[in-house]
């Protein structure tokens, strides 16, 4: 089992970095009036864990056992039949899912599945009414109209389901569904949180850590819990006893970022560009999301940019970056990204040295 | 087994004014629905404002003491934008409605009854153009037996015709005093504590809308119980700290872009939305004193454009760096323009 997995609170006593955050939780699931609640903060900071401790704290341990469910589901829309697959991860109490896995289709996951699962009610033997909840996952990608038909069965059935939502920015989740939950920010851990965090795994891993090792990691983990846990495992692995001078292995796909962006640095030609495709077609084949290359490159480029051009690459990343959520295929805006970069950095070059 | 669940109501209804006179600063709306109460005439009704000002409110509370409990099933239809209100609709079922006849005015139980029957069209600015035309010929048709209110919150959305044929009411949002009276009010009835400094806290952050007050108060209160700082209230509403907009903006006027951009870094791993950091720092731009005019127009300008590709899902990261950097371009008058464009 992964540290990440094994180290992962179950309670939400354990919980280490978010205490305020848990404590106030449990409060309102001891008071039995809880809420629709949504989640939100950027990744690996620890929504998920949170989401998972509620669930056990409202119904003890049978919240553990889960059963993973991958069934299709027939739904008329209009005058045509639709197959949707969904992938559900159940216990007897709650159902998560992930409902913008479906794309377009969202809408109908909403109306129907999540409705379907939201009006049967939880049968208690001793005849009491109970609740179950919904987990829903990346509620941010969902489109609008799925959002929309989200708020009606919010309403409609909140007698008996409870909606736990997650995402990444709530700004892409529309106002009427954010009044109708109370919000929860889960903000990045800190790195003395991360510090923390690795020393107390290494204790119970048993296991001699040099001093300032693990400030070195999380320094390089961008304030991700997870991604620092794996990047300790990983040294493990590597190499035990720790030294205090151990390098902490970047991630592939961030060195491979930063080739091309030392190639695009280096020679601003068509031919370089076609070589660049190729990397990034790579990166792409390797699910590496388009969005995250770009905000990596970009970085890797500003470190190494002049003052005067900063502000005009990071202007065309972000012009990139939306035309890419509009259109289809991401390696045209990328590429674009690239050329346009290329374009004003020779144009720069031969403006100072002539 | 699965925990009991109690129904808890939000307070938003739990506390809804029940009768037209208990409705906050809306005098003018006031005045002139008591006195339909007494001759129990009424032309149609246009109620425009921003969100919580009362406007649904106000509708559904004249329908209740006009018609009283009984009558209101048969004598009230309410629509709102979560009912389907196409045209089609328009034409079914608000004239099937509308045309039904009514018998003469009878006092029943105490309440007035007047021969016509109500329909409350909430939210009625996001009906179609389509739709709102077909209801013109509706509304004069069956005037004799229907009353229409509309409630919307831009009044620039209604089509003129209609507009015209209805008598408007301007909401306008609550004082801070009215806000704190309500609040202090809730608070003595559920038990609360609060402070003077929570109190305008939760006027300010709410802006008038005494819904979203409310909402807030009832989650603080859940999460917090029954004493509530201004800072719970504060992260319960989703609103930036002040700190943190000042912090951004001071690293816009400082020129360096390294700093601002590890600020901006900073507000992303703490997961405040950047759309909400926008409108904040917004207002702190229009509002400040040594801003030039130009300098503003040009930030306000780039803020328009960030909001609407975060509309269209773009990365929140790259959108504030950009208006970061381009406020930083402003405020230090470095070349607005790229030079290879």
């Amino acid at each position: 089992m992964l540290w990440v997995d094994k180290y992962r609170p179950r309670t939400l006593d354990q919980i280490m970095v978010h205490q305020d955050v848990a404590q106030n939780l449990k409060k309102l699931v001891t008071e039995q009036d809880c809420p629709h609640l949504l989640f939100y903060g950027p990744s690996g900071s620890g929504k998920k864990t949170l989401i998972m401790a509620i669930i056990c704290q409202m119904f003890g341990p049978s919240a553990e056992k889960v059963k993973v469910e991958n069934r299709t589901w027939k739904v008329e829309a209009g005058s045509r039949n639709i197959d949707l697959e969904l992938t559900t991860l159940s216990s007897t109490n709650h159902v998560e899912l992930n409902p913008s896995d479906a794309g377009f289709q969202d809408r109908y996951i909403v109306q129907e599945i999540i409705k379907e699962m939201a009006k049967n009610r939880p049968i208690d033997t001793k005849g009491k009414k109970g609740f179950k909840v919904l987990v829903l996952n990346e509620v941010d990608k969902l489109s609008r109209e799925a959002q929309h038909s989200l708020r009606r069965t919010m309403e409609k059935y909140s007698t008996y389901c409870r909606l736990i939502l997650c995402c990444n920015s709530s700004s892409k989740v529309t106002e009427a569904i954010r009044s109708r939950c109370l919000n929860v920010r889960i903000k990045a851990p800190t790195e003395e949180q991360i510090v923390k965090v690795l020393e107390f795994i290494g204790k119970k891993e048993g296991l001699q850590i040099p001093s300032g090792f693990a400030a070195r990691i999380a320094e390089k983990s961008n304030r991700s819990l997870r991604r620092a846990i794996l990047s300790f495992e990983t040294c493990r692995v590597q190499q035990y006893p720790f030294t205090s001078n151990q390098s902490i292995p970047p991630m592939d796909w961030e060195e491979y970022i930063s080739e091309i962006a030392s190639d695009i640095m280096k020679e601003q030609s068509p031919k370089r560009l076609y070589q660049v495709r190729l990397k990034l077609y790579e990166l792409l084949v390797n699910c590496i999301p388009p969005e995250i290359i770009l905000k990596r490159l970009l970085y890797e480029l500003l470190k190494k940019l002049d003052i005067e051009l900063k502000h005009e690459v990071c202007h065309w990343a972000a012009y990139y970056e939306h035309r890419m959520r509009l259109g289809q295929k991401a390696i045209f805006h990328l590429e674009a990204f690239v050329a346009k970069f290329m374009s004003i950095y020779k144009a720069f070059l031969i403006a100072t040295f002539g | 087994m699965a925990p009991v669940l109690q129904t808890s109501q939000p307070w938003v209804e739990k506390y809804r004014p029940k009768q037209v006179k208990d409705v906050a600063h809306q005098e003018e709306v006031v005045r002139v629905l008591t006195n339909t109460l007494e001759t129990t005439n009424c032309p149609h009704m246009l109620f425009y404002g921003p969100p919580g000002t009362g406007k649904t409110t106000t509708a559904l509370a004249i329908a209740h003491e006009l018609f009283g409990p009984e009558l209101y099933k048969s004598r009230v239809l309410e629509l709102n934008a979560s009912d389907d209100r196409g045209i089609n609709v328009v034409r079914t079922k608000i004239k099937d409605f509308a045309a039904i006849a009514v018998g003469s005015a009878q006092h029943k139980g105490g309440y007035p009854c007047p021969p016509y029957k109500i329909i409350i069209l909430d939210e009625a600015d996001s009906m179609t153009e389509d739709a709102q035309n077909a209801l013109r010929r509706t509304m004069e048709t069956y005037s004799k037996v229907t009353r229409f209110f509309f409630i919307c919150n831009y009044i620039s959305r209604i089509i003129e015709p209609l507009a015209s044929r209805c008598a408007k009411f301007r909401f306008k949002p609550l004082s801070d005093e009215i806000m704190s009276n309500r609040i202090l009010h809730i608070c003595n009835e559920e038990g609360l504590n609060l402070d003077e400094q929570a109190l305008s806290t939760l006027s300010s952050i709410s802006q008038g809308d005494l819904r979203r007050a409310i909402t807030y108060l009832q989650s603080a209160a859940r999460l917090f119980g029954s004493s509530i700082s201004s800072e719970d209230l504060i992260g319960v509403s989703g609103v930036i700290p002040q700190e943190v907009v000042e912090a951004l903006f001071s690293a816009c006027k400082g020129g360096n872009f390294d700093l601002a951009n590890k600020e901006v870094n900073n507000i992303i791993a703490e997961g405040y939305p950047v759309a909400q950091m926008l409108s904040q720092l917004f207002e702190m731009i229009v509002e400040a004193d040594d801003v030039s005019d130009e300098q503003k127009a040009r930030i306000c300008k780039k803020l328009a454009e960030a909001d609407k590709c975060l509309v269209d899902g773009a990365d929140e990261y790259l959108q504030l760096l950009d208006v970061t950097s381009n406020t930083m371009r402003a405020l230090c008058n470095m070349p607005q323009e790229f030079s290879y464009d």
